[in-house]
């Protein structure tokens, strides 16, 4: 990883506070100051992900699509139109490559993006991914030009082989959807890291703050969030933690940290010690 | 029979994509929302002229929650 260049005068108080460098998420050439990903499921009303969304930060937000409801008031579009968020239509629901390759284009159509967070599901109860199928979709949509970002296992070799095909980002669960079990195999997320030339974003199983410092400590470039935010007690609150636990990780990764060692490692120094015998 | 979002409808065959919107109740030129008839996209622009069999199955689609 490239080591940031600090800019003379760079201010190192506070908890936010950092070198000022260029240090946003560039996916596709689009660049994003959070490196929070918001998803839209699971807030219980409209007003509730208007809120976390505020107390989130993110530039970025998902949606699914589904049967129009005319007696819905008000819609998610209005929501992020108006916070000045960028959509991110997702295949959420889909357990074939065709269904997800037919939905993306119905996406592009009709939310007016080539970008599509592709989901093809492979079991009913972890909600894992279908690695044939996804890897089928994922061609297919390269091919057709849209920008890939695809929700994918803890598996280095399938997040390799999306990464080939072209897909602009992978997106690792770390345990599975809404499970909020955080990150389940650190191991293969640092292996996915290690080898990835495209973003990567945790996506799936975030269920507190400190899962998603963790993620970002491992060296995601983001992290992708839903249920953690939308189902906490205080969705608000929990947003507003998950947004600094993400900054957080980002920058503890790059401060550097110190080697795990099996014995300790006095801090103070022997030198000048008195001897009170 | 068409069938719309998985409902039987009176939409009648020879009637348009734009037709079955109406039904619906959404609005011509509605944002976010986006047509297949028979597991195929039907653009936008095609919506005025696309008619639709006797047995079609159109799906009306929007962004919802979710993900």
């Amino acid at each position: 990883m490239d080591e940031p260049t600090v800019t003379e005068g760079a201010r190192a108080d506070g908890p936010t506070a950092g070198p000022r460098t260029e240090d946003h998420l560039t996916i596709a050439g689009r660049t994003f100051r959070s490196r929070l990903i918001l998803g839209t499921g699971g807030f219980s009303t409209l007003q509730a992900l208007a809120s976390s969304l505020a107390a989130s930060g993110a530039e970025l937000a998902t949606v699914a699509l589904r049967r129009i409801d005319t007696t819905q008031r008000g819609s998610v579009l209005t929501v992020l139109e108006e916070a000045g968020v960028r959509v991110l239509p997702n295949t959420a629901g889909c357990y074939t490559a065709r269904d997800a390759v037919v939905t993306a284009r119905l996406a592009r159509d009709g939310l007016d993006t080539n970008w599509i967070k592709l989901e093809v599901i492979g079991d009913e109860r972890t909600l894992l991914p279908d690695p044939a199928e996804l890897l089928v979709a994922a061609e297919q949509l390269v091919d057709e030009g849209f920008v890939v970002l695809p929700y994918t296992s803890d598996d280095p070799v399938l997040a390799r082989r999306l990464e080939d095909i072209g897909c602009a980002a992978v997106m690792p669960l770390g345990s599975p959807i809404g499970s909020g079990m955080g990150i389940r195999n650190a191991y293969n997320l640092g292996l996915i890291r290690e080898q990835a030339g495209v973003p990567v974003i945790l996506d799936a199983g975030i269920g507190t703050a400190s899962d998603a410092a963790l993620a970002m400590e491992l060296g995601c470039d983001g992290v992708l969030c839903a249920s953690a935010i939308a189902r906490a007690e205080d969705p608000v609150a929990m947003a507003r933690a998950i947004a600094g636990a993400v900054q957080a990780g980002h920058l503890a990764r790059r401060a550097g940290r110190i080697p795990r060692r099996l014995y300790a490692q006095a801090s103070t120094q022997e030198r000048g010690l008195a001897d009170f015998s | 029979m068409i069938v719309v979002n998985g409902q039987p409808s009176d939409v009648d065959a020879g009637q348009t994509v734009t037709d079955v919107l109406e039904r619906l109740g959404v609005e011509p030129g509605a944002r976010g929302v986006a047509v297949a008839v028979d597991g195929e996209v039907v653009p936008r622009s095609q919506w005025p002229r696309f008619a639709l069999a006797p047995e079609a199955r159109v799906e009306v689609l929007t962004a919802m929650q979710g993900g």
